[in-house]
């Protein structure tokens, strides 16, 4: 415990120099998080494969009746990837956020107190500590949401993100202060058996699944995440994305965890908001031109296979059957070390992208991969990872979700099993065809604006973070079975009851050894490559023009238009112009947008009516002294009459 | 029976208060009303509390010069004299002060109060000061008459506070007492720095700082 303790204080203080130091305040801010991280994976690593599990109470008080920090399997395995993630992102912040930055040393505090909230939530287990981690983790959050906040989408996408995370505060402030029904105090225990099933157990699961899956951004709760990851930095995106958003998976994860008898619409619903977020995140993701949008709805899609993999479980554990609830959990939970992994590296990769060509816009990039090699065989290999494909880690962790829905099938309820088999192949193919979109239109090809034909190599320090987490993927997907066992602790956990080890369950012995063919497969092909000699300085493929140019190319949108189509009638994308008649038609614009479904077509028409409506009301607020005076008599006048009556 | 008639007379300076148009006729009774409260709590016979002794001391101190001094100088700073044109006429203000001390009378009969309190006249003037003071609040255009009305709040406040003066401690009184003195120091060169911003005192021009 005092491993945790440390990783706390080190987290939280990291910004702390910084702020009284001329220059270098990057690198201790690095130093610092670096060893708060370090001590992080040594103490989740205890707690995952050792025996010790140390608990600091707090004072014993009133107000407090027992709040108390405690690092348990479940928590361990959230505190890795908050590790690994910010302690390779305050690398990469050390060039990609320097010190000549004018708010560099805000964004460094912000983000060791950001680290420190998150790290303090894996560890929470009262509702105060809990809360505290909560709200702090959304303010300092905010202030590096708005690190660029001279741009005005910039600050729109902050405002979007505080209103969001804090009407999602709201009903966990709700849940928790109901809590004590359920669970006789504050602190984080088990309900009593049959409280699930009552009316208040169904309001109180309603409210903690409304607000966790505000933060985690599942699907009609998700349009607070898009600006605010494109509007991030890239560094800052790649920690809420990788491991701010999972802390409503935590949240669910622990409400699982708390009930021994879950009704059946537990399970479906968050199943159902599975399905949702998976299947249309994806798309969405297709028709977007921002590469950091693009991520963050990739994000979405993730948090779904999150989502489906414990709705199986949850499912599982209404009908008492372990192994569905183990694969399910485990698979659920080593995805989200997993996405932390690979959507960290893919937006530090893009940021490196963006920050070398000068922009973020698909169709303005193009042709990185001979300019930038490092970067992009990062990018390609997050992109690998995320989109399921074998030998890295997102496959194993879907396969896992893949076999919980089998196991479903056959039994009572095997309706849902079968829609979460459709959605997780739908997911996957799409998320192919759209990495297979964003890395050609960035990466490969020509550049398409002379700002990425200028594009360089980021330095060393952003390039190893983006090595290191590459690495993690690979690890993972080569020798998951090493990962059996502390799987099985957090997702026993879950269950509330032991059941047959992962590593058998899911063949992971077999992923290894599969794994290893592939590998000599991709060292032969890089061997015969070395041997080939190449031309450099030639266009990519010039389609047997004499004369081709940048133009010519396929656009990303060009690439996606075909399953656009296809999905028009839940998408509906906007477009401009691109009509052309005539055997030597004019020039003609073309223009194509794709519109979020929740923020730009309901919640922002529907709260700018609100606020037309409530303009109604502006008459009360007069600006005239005597009649706000008027109104302090009329209520006085009233609670006299009142207290009388 | 002393204190009757002093509570009376705050009653009765309520009246004036609403019917007059001069502002420093307004300020004068004001202070009057506030030296008859510092003798509320002498006339109630608690000579024997040093802590009741000293407040009185202070609140005739504070009410009856200090206030009024700061109120004058504002006054003379600003140059206004008259309250013209106020929100609500002079005859109605009185007749609405009327109505509020009948309300308050009844209220006062009414009110779940401690059987010890229910008596006298205090609850019913501390009501009716209470609303005067509101009554000018909200009635009146210049900043200057305003002020008085807060005055006037507040002593309905202290007077109501009377029935607990056995009670409560020096240092809430006190906290009160300082509270309005700088309330009304503060008002006092805002007032004169409302006309410089707006080349006026009238309250309605405050308006135009609404969003």
């Amino acid at each position: 415990m005092i491993l945790f303790g440390a990783t706390l204080l080190l987290a939280f203080l990291s910004g702390l120099p910084g702020l009284f130091m001329k220059r270098g305040g990057g690198r201790s801010a690095a130093l610092l998080m670096g060893s708060s991280a370090a001590s992080g994976l040594l103490a989740a690593l205890q707690v995952l494969l050792g025996r010790a599990t140390g608990a600091v109470a707090l004072p014993n008080q009133r107000v407090l009746d027992w709040g108390f920090l405690h690092l348990d399997p479940l928590g361990a395995i959230f505190l890795i990837p908050v590790c690994i993630l910010f302690g390779s992102a305050s690398v990469y912040g050390l060039a990609y956020w320097d010190d000549h930055r004018e708010n560099s040393r805000t964004v460094r505090a912000a983000f060791g107190v950001l680290a420190g909230f998150l790290i303090l939530l894996t560890g929470a287990q009262h509702a105060f500590t809990f809360l505290l981690g909560w709200e702090g983790m959304a303010l300092a959050a905010f202030v590096l949401v708005m690190a660029e906040d001279r741009d005005p989408a910039t600050r729109r996408a902050g405002y979007v993100y505080l209103a969001a995370t804090h009407t999602g505060t709201l009903f966990l402030f709700s849940a928790f202060a109901l809590l004590p029904k359920a669970a006789g105090g504050l602190a984080f225990g088990p309900w009593t058996p049959g409280f699930a099933s009552s009316p208040l157990g169904s309001a109180l699961f309603l409210l903690f699944l409304a607000g966790f899956a505000f933060k985690a951004g599942a699907l009609p709760l998700h349009f607070w995440l898009p600006p605010a990851h494109s509007a991030a930095p890239s560094h800052v995106s790649a920690v809420m994305s990788g491991v701010l958003i999972k802390m409503g998976i935590l949240g669910l994860a622990r409400l699982v965890a708390w009930v021994p008898d879950p009704p059946i619409w537990w399970g479906g619903s968050v199943t159902a908001l599975g399905l949702a977020s998976g299947v249309l995140g994806v798309a969405f993701a297709l028709g977007q031109h921002d590469l950091k949008r693009l991520l963050a709805y990739h994000s979405i899609e993730n948090i779904g296979i999150i989502l489906l993999g414990l709705g199986l479980g949850l499912i599982g554990k209404h009908a008492g059957s372990l192994p569905i609830q183990l694969l399910g959990f485990g698979g659920a939970l080593l995805h989200v070390v997993n996405h932390a992994l690979f959507k960290g590296l893919l937006f530090l990769a893009a940021g490196s992208a963006a920050k070398a060509a000068g922009t973020r816009d698909l169709e303005a990039l193009g042709g990185l991969a001979r300019r930038m090699p490092r970067t992009s065989l990062a990018f390609l290999a997050g992109a690998w990872a995320i989109c399921g494909l074998p030998p890295l880690n997102g496959f194993v962790s879907e396969w896992m979700i893949y076999l919980a829905a089998f196991q479903g099938l056959g039994r009572p309820h095997a309706l849902w099993s079968v829609a979460a088999l459709g959605a997780l192949a739908l997911i996957g193919a799409l998320a192919l065809a759209c990495f297979a979109k964003a890395f050609g239109a960035a990466f490969l090809g020509e550049a398409r604006s002379p700002a990425a034909v200028e594009a360089r190599e980021s330095p060393p320090s952003m390039v190893g973070p983006m090595g290191v987490l590459a690495g993690a993927c690979a690890f993972i997907g080569f020798f998951p079975v090493l990962l059996g066992r502390p799987l099985d602790r957090a997702a026993t956990q879950l269950a509330g009851a032991q059941g047959p080890p992962l590593a058998a369950m899911a063949s992971l012995t077999m992923l290894s050894l599969m794994a290893l063919p592939l590998l000599a497969g991709a060292w032969m092909l890089v061997r015969w490559s070395r041997g080939r000699s190449f031309r450099e300085g030639v266009p990519t493929w010039d389609c047997g023009y004499t004369a081709p140019a940048a133009r010519m190319q396929y656009t990303a949108s060009s690439f996606a238009e075909g399953l656009m189509r296809g999905m028009r009638w839940v998408l509906w994308p906007v477009t401009a112009g691109g009509r052309v008649a005539g055997f030597v038609p004019r020039p003609r614009p073309f223009s194509s947008h794709l519109p979020d479904l929740v923020l730009d077509r309901a919640a922002e028409p529907g709260l700018g009516g609100a606020a037309r409506g409530l303009g109604a009301l502006r008459f009360l607020q007069a600006g005239h002294l005597p009649i706000y005076l008027l109104y302090v008599l009329l209520t006085l006048l009233g609670l006299f009459v009142w207290m009388v009556a | 029976m002393l204190h009757d008639l002093l509570i009376a007379l705050t009653m009765l300076t309520n009246f004036t208060l609403v019917a007059t148009h001069r502002v420093q006729k307004s300020i004068q009774v004001a202070a009057f009303q506030g030296v008859l409260l510092g003798f509320l709590p002498l006339s109630m016979g608690l000579w024997r509390h040093t802590h009741v002794l000293l407040l009185a001391a202070a609140t005739i101190l504070v009410k009856g010069w200090l206030i009024p001094f700061l109120l004058r100088r504002a006054m003379r700073q600003v140059q206004i004299h008259r309250e013209v044109n106020p929100y609500i006429s002079y005859t109605l203000s009185l007749m609405l002060c009327a109505l509020g001390t009948g309300i308050s009378l009844v209220l006062a009969h009414n009110l779940p109060l401690k059987p010890g309190d229910a008596h006298g006249l205090f609850v019913p003037a501390a009501l009716s000061t209470l609303f005067t003071g509101f009554l000018l609040l909200v009635s009146r255009r210049k900043a200057l008459t305003q002020v008085v009305g807060y005055l006037v709040l507040e002593n309905g406040i202290y007077l109501f506070g009377m029935l607990l003066v056995e009670q409560m401690p020096l240092l809430v009184e006190t906290g009160i007492l300082l509270d309005l003195f700088v309330g009304i120091f503060v008002m006092g060169i805002v007032i004169n720095h409302i006309r410089a911003a707006f080349d006026s005192t009238d309250t309605l021009r405050m308006a135009e700082l609404k969003d």
